[in-house]
């Protein structure tokens, strides 16, 4: 945990530096910034619309920038095509559950590969982390639920050796106790890895995450450790206020 | 751990199990000609037992075509118009060289193994169907290099546009010393040995084993890691480019297998009718292996070449009922086959299979022949 207190370290695994992101004629990103330390969870924040995914889809280079530099791991990335940006390491969580359902379990894990064998090397890795998958195995996506659907799809990620892993809203539409499953599913898989995440649930990302980045209207206007903005109400209030109140109503019931 | 993931080991048994249908199939066909002559006493190389042979040898070779059009449109989902294309450049190179290239070869050189068999005619057929190959590949190459970066209805009808330029071309009256322009070659000079007439029993077996081949090298590849990428493509292009794939790759992949065999197909029927004619690469010809592609069931492969032989059959039986109106009836048939069996006869038949399976239990549970059981 040193790591992050010595608030910037001098070269982040990922940093986007004033993007500017079109899509058709809308101009969503109008300047984002963040940077995500090696080894650690970073949150993106901020309400409904205010440009998260497409941040994540511009890194990935799925809605490519038009203005602004993407680094990664010492290489701008940015303006590469998508799977080529993928294959240098980087593993996308979309939101939305999104596996393959005409493909089996394990058909979408083994589709995840980069190099024969990486199933197998990360196998109990992943049915540590979720257990359900093993017994589903050899089932279509189809007939998974909703939350295993999600489990898969970050599961997927997990397979290839990734460097990055781009998490958007894991815990959307799912039952609380896998919402925990989920939160604990992200906390052991940053040992290993690097965690972006965009999460609207206010709780369980100053749980999870060390840093943050608030995105609102398509800019980044705020970053920085988690603690402090826990402690920042004012600073929640103003960018996050809806979306702390929904998530405070949802952990009581 | 978890199960073995790869398929290193592949057991026949697994095979025959799962592929039990089609073995089956296979056969009956197999002992086809052999049971027409026990029953119609007419010789295996005349009569009606030669004309059926006949059929299911137009049959064989339409199923393969079938099968590789499902590749594109079923199991990649490319609605591409043009697949007369590669069909009919498979024939055009088989016919062309067997007319042009193989008696001058022949005159010039003799080719002998050390027994003293003269295999010339062998080499001739053989370069021929290499380069039939070639050329469908080539053709592949171009409609997929072309359409790459379109959608749609745009994409269907580039490929369509690309299959009339071909089809114009095999009509141009500029090359009718070669290609007979709207007659077509006609008389194709194949190897005496493989002559359909005179070894129709022969040519059977070999049309016969183009088709089973045929569908186990398209179902080991429907089945491979590439396989199923294609599908996963299918289903959803920027997931796959999420995770590192290039779905135009594997596009073009999907697109020069398909290409081959419908060209090999293409190949063979010029043999069979010893003729190659410009309706073969004509959009009718299209038009037929989707209707068979869709009476089968679309992305299952078995369900094409019973399109096939549905449409091969059905309309010489029509034929002989209706005469020249025949496409009339043949056609309120597929209306009727698309209303109640949408996603074709094999695809509706397998979403069905639950129901069937469960009805069945049901059944013999009431019988009491068998103890409850819970799956």
């Amino acid at each position: 945990m040193n790591a992050f207190t010595t608030n910037q370290s001098p070269q982040p695994l990922l940093s986007v530096e004033n993007i500017q992101t079109f899509i058709g004629q809308f101009h969503i990103l109008e300047g984002v910034s963040l940077t995500v330390p090696a080894n650690s969870i970073t949150v993106m924040l901020g309400r409904n619309g205010a440009g998260k995914t497409t941040t994540l889809k511009s890194i990935l280079g799925l809605t490519p920038p038009r203005e602004g530099r993407v680094v990664f791991d010492g290489m701008e990335i940015q303006g590469k095509r998508a799977f080529n940006i993928a294959n240098l390491g980087i593993g996308y969580v979309p939101e939305n559950r999104a596996i393959f359902r005409q493909l089996s379990v394990m058909e979408n894990l083994k589709l995840a590969e980069r190099k024969r064998g990486d199933l197998e090397q990360h196998a109990d890795f992943i049915f540590d982390l979720f257990p359900d998958l093993k017994r589903l195995y050899k089932l279509p996506g189809n007939h998974l639920s909703g939350g295993q659907q999600q489990m898969l799809a970050v599961a997927r990620a997990l397979v290839p050796d990734n460097k990055l892993l781009l998490i958007d809203e894991p815990s959307e539409g799912l039952a609380p106790i896998l919402i925990q499953q989920m939160m604990e599913a992200i906390r052991k898989l940053s040992a290993t890895t690097t965690v972006l995440l965009v999460e609207q649930n206010f709780i369980m990302a100053s749980q999870l995450a060390q840093r943050y980045t608030i995105i609102d209207d398509g800019k980044s206007v705020h970053s920085g450790l988690m603690q402090d903005l826990a402690q920042n109400e004012e600073l929640v209030h103003e960018y996050l206020g809806a979306s702390v109140r929904t998530a405070k109503s949802g952990g009581e019931q | 751990m978890p199960e073995p993931t790869s398929t290193k080991k592949i057991s026949f048994r697994k095979i025959i199990r799962r592929e039990s249908g089609f073995l089956v199939l296979t056969v009956l066909l197999g002992l086809f000609p052999f049971v027409m002559n026990l029953i119609t006493g007419s010789g295996l190389n005349d009569g009606i037992t030669k004309y059926w042979q006949g059929q299911l040898i137009a049959f064989f070779i339409m199923a393969v075509l079938a099968m590789s059009y499902d590749l594109l449109i079923g199991y990649a989902g490319i609605l591409s118009f043009g697949h007369a294309a590669f069909f009919g450049g498979g024939a055009y190179t088989m016919a062309l060289l067997l007319t042009h290239w193989g008696p001058t070869f022949a005159s010039r050189y003799r080719i002998t193994i050390p027994g003293g068999t003269d295999i010339t005619t062998l080499i001739i057929f053989i370069a021929s169907l290499l380069a039939s190959a070639v050329v469908a590949l080539l053709i592949g190459a171009l409609f997929s290099a072309t359409s790459a970066r379109l959608k749609g209805a745009y994409f269907a009808m580039l490929t369509l546009a690309l299959a009339e330029a071909i089809h114009i071309l095999a009509k141009a009256t500029d090359f009718v010393q070669w290609t007979g322009a709207d007659e077509g070659l006609h008389g194709v000079p194949i190897p005496a040995w493989l002559n359909p007439t005179q070894f129709r029993l022969r040519f059977y077996f070999i049309a016969l084993a183009f088709l089973v081949i045929s569908y186990f090298v398209i179902r080991r590849f429907t089945n491979s890691p590439t396989g199923r990428v294609i599908v996963a493509t299918r289903e959803n292009e920027d997931r796959m480019r999420m995770i590192g794939y290039n779905p135009a790759t594997y596009r073009t992949i999907t697109f020069l297998t398909a290409s081959l065999f419908a060209g090999l197909a293409g190949a063979m029927y010029s043999l069979w009718n010893m003729s190659a004619t410009p309706s073969m690469t004509s959009a009718v010809t299209t038009v037929n292996m989707l209707i068979m592609v869709i009476l089968g069931g679309m992305g299952t492969l078995i369900g094409p070449i019973i399109g096939a032989g549905l449409m091969q059959t059905l309309s010489q039986f029509l034929y002989n009922f209706f005469g020249a109106r025949w496409p009339l009836v043949f056609g309120l048939i597929f209306i009727f086959i698309v209303l109640f069996f949408p996603y074709g006869i094999v695809g509706t038949w397998r979403l069905k299979q639950p129901d069937l399976k469960a009805g069945w239990e049901r059944f013999r549970r009431l019988l009491g022949s068998k103890p409850p059981e819970q799956q």
